[in-house]
């Protein structure tokens, strides 16, 4: 067996990074398809999962691969696909089940331009509403957007923590540009990595409920084989997981899958403010456009102009109360992101015309230069 | 009331009680639906197969036959439609010690599911596919299916199906499925006894039952739910062993019964700790 924890520093791109941090968060399932830019995930992985006692396929398209994952997190074991836009498409009716039948696991997106097959090589943030409401019904998840290799190893160790706490597919949504990046990642020793695994059951195994809520919102989760006989249906379905297609079940299963995650928006959301101490313009980015913010905020800086950053790392849900509260204070908002407007129409909805709210975005394909966010900011400020 | 027997408690007792969530009945399927008899072939081949019962899984994608899942008191898994069989490649893998059992109909597992279907023949997934073929998709009404015999009718094939059907032990056999039968559900015994064979057999298994759906599909076609028993008793022939080739369905023919593929090779997971282990 090799260390699934490798300490020390390290020069990796994003994409290498997240293999590892998912290692490290004792992810020990990989169903994986080929596609740029996300393949070297699949590929660490491959090499990396069966010599710690995990272990990876390769299977015959993205349904197939997060299918793989639903049913081996059923298993019992922490589980996990990498894709990018065509590949998160194909994986959106699954993603459906795994958010009906509670189960934990992590899905990343290595973000490139669309729609279709659009620019397999090169960067974008396009997925960004379909991260929050690309398979059908109405429901709630989990989405990260790590800007850097770095980040992206913690990252992918939070998705899996928070996947496991609320027993819901968390969602990784990175870009060509950060995974395809090297930079230093510094990998810490194990025993300071934390790492959280789904509640197991107590008491009585006949007379346990597979959906049952515990104190946070979430019921306990058994694994195949320990003897619990549990229903698992992507059916709408009561406490003890069985099909009920009644209105009051429809309505008490949806209120238990929402509300897990908006009874719990402190634990869930993670934000980071750059400047915004006495910032009078916002810059409101994620992933690779928040780099492009900070050296925004540095040149308005020498220029006189009091910019900051908020950069949402929980991008899903979002932190709306956070942004109303930044809008009694400030002069005005800039949303940057490599899209036309997707965060952007939410950070318009939060602050709902009391200052105005504009967008610096991008068809997807390079990065978005700080000058352009400079041009802005001095002509609409 | 001395020694009289318990008559209620005796009426309620069947054999198969055990294995069933009693608690979800009645089930869904018709008066004259086979999928039930196919059903109950399988879950006596589990108690024969004298398995330890928390280890075996089964797991179902849509369709009538897809709601076997749920009905069944082991750990079963009611997936998407097509996808029962990569749901349980990963929950194999996920722990190897389970026995899992995929039983879907043959829209979903050949229609929806065939990309699935070959691929883990293919790479000898050590799992059991039942596929209850019903010719047609029974749930939503009555369609025309990947396995719709040559002009057969269905709602959306009013004039009769254009199209050829799969021969599905030749397609699972031609993708590397070791173990290969087909049944009806009228041949319970050979049935539940194959059932048993496939669980205990090491690698991928493929049987597939053929089973009337008189409401959507006999009804189309001028055959009653009898008439579809009286044809699996009169015009099937068991011949283990036949050439995968020759077992299209022609019930103004002959179709053959039998085990037809019974081979040993090395499973996905017996290759991936002997290869992908390997230290280098």
């Amino acid at each position: 067996m090799k260390k699934a924890i490798l300490t020390g520093e390290h020069f990796f791109t994003g994409d290498v990074a997240c293999a590892e941090g998912a290692l490290a968060a004792g992810c020990r399932f990989f169903g994986g398809y080929p596609i740029t830019p996300a393949t070297e995930i699949a590929e660490r992985m491959a090499s990396r999962l069966p010599h710690v006692g995990g272990s990876y396929i390769q299977m015959e398209d993205e349904i197939a691969a997060i299918a793989s994952v639903l049913g081996a997190s059923w298993a019992g074991v922490k589980s996990m696909t990498a894709t990018s836009g065509p590949g998160f498409s194909l994986m959106m009716e699954n993603l459906g089940l795994g958010i009906c039948t509670e189960t934990p696991c992590v899905i990343v997106n290595v973000q490139r331009g669309g729609p279709s097959t659009g620019l397999p090589t090169q960067g974008a943030q396009g997925d960004m509403m379909q991260s929050r409401w690309g398979s059908h019904g109405d429901y709630e998840i989990i989405v990260l957007a790590p800007y850097s290799p770095q980040e992206i190893f913690y990252q992918t160790i939070t998705a899996f923590n928070l996947s496991e706490t609320y027993r819901i597919p968390v969602l990784i949504m990175t870009d060509e540009i950060v995974g395809h990046m090297s930079e230093k990642v510094i990998i810490p020793d194990s025993r300071k990595v934390k790492t959280i695994s789904r509640t197991a059951p107590k008491g009585r195994k006949d007379r346990f409920r597979l959906f049952e809520p515990g104190p946070n919102g979430v019921a306990p989760m058994p694994a195949a084989g320990q003897g619990y006989n549990v229903h698992v249906t992507g059916l709408t379905h009561d406490e003890k997981g069985y099909p009920v297609m009644t209105v009051d079940t429809q309505v008490e299963m949806m209120d238990r899958l929402t509300g897990k995650i908006r009874n719990n928006l402190d634990d869930i959301i993670m934000t980071e403010s750059y400047m915004m101490d006495d910032a009078e313009i916002v810059l409101v980015s994620y992933g690779v456009s928040a780099r492009t913010c900070l050296a925004a905020v540095d040149q308005a800086r020498k220029s006189g102009i009091k910019a900051g950053m908020f950069r949402l790392i929980t991008v899903w849900p979002f932190p709306e109360e956070e942004i109303k509260k930044i809008a009694e204070r400030v002069k005005g908002f800039i949303t940057v992101e490599m899209n036309l407007g997707q965060i952007h129409r939410e950070v318009q909805r939060c602050v709902g015309g009391k200052v105005p709210a504009v967008l610096v975005g991008h068809h997807g394909g390079t990065i978005i230069p700080p000058e352009d966010v400079l041009k802005k900011m001095k002509e609409t400020f | 009331m001395g020694g009289s027997p318990d008559i209620s408690k005796k009426q309620l007792d069947h054999p198969l009680d055990d294995l069933i969530r009693t608690d979800r009945l009645p089930h869904i399927w018709c008066a004259g639906c086979g999928i039930g008899t196919v059903f109950s072939s399988c879950l006596t081949a589990i108690k024969a197969s004298e398995l330890e019962l928390n280890n075996i899984s089964m797991v179902s994608g849509i369709g009538c036959s897809g709601r076997a899942a749920g009905y069944v008191k082991l750990d079963s898994f009611h997936t998407t439609h097509g996808r029962a069989i990569p749901f349980a490649t990963g929950l194999k893998l996920g722990n190897p010690d389970l026995n899992v059992i995929v039983f879907s109909g043959d829209g979903d597992l050949f229609a929806i599911g065939g990309n699935h279907m070959i691929h883990a023949a293919r790479r000898n997934m050590d799992i059991t596919v039942i596929c209850v073929n019903n010719l047609n998709y029974g749930m939503t009404g009555g369609q025309v299916a990947a396995t719709t015999p040559h002009m057969a009718k269905s709602t959306t094939t009013p004039s009769g199906n254009p199209e050829d059907p799969f021969n599905l032990p030749l397609l699972a056999y031609a993708s590397g499925a070791t173990y290969v039968a087909r049944w009806t559900m009228l041949h319970t015994r050979e049935l539940t006894s194959s059932i048993q064979e496939a669980i205990l057999k090491k690698g991928f298994s493929f049987i597939e039952v053929l089973s009337p759906c008189p409401v959507n599909y006999g009804r189309r076609n001028k055959e009653k739910a009898l008439d579809t028993l009286k044809l699996y008793q009169e015009k099937t022939i068991i011949r283990n062993g036949a050439i995968p080739a020759g077992l299209d369905i022609d019930f103004s023919k002959e179709v053959v019964l039998g085990k037809f593929v019974d081979v040993e090779r090395d499973t996905y997971i017996e290759r991936y700790e002997k290869i992908c282990r390997q230290e280098s």
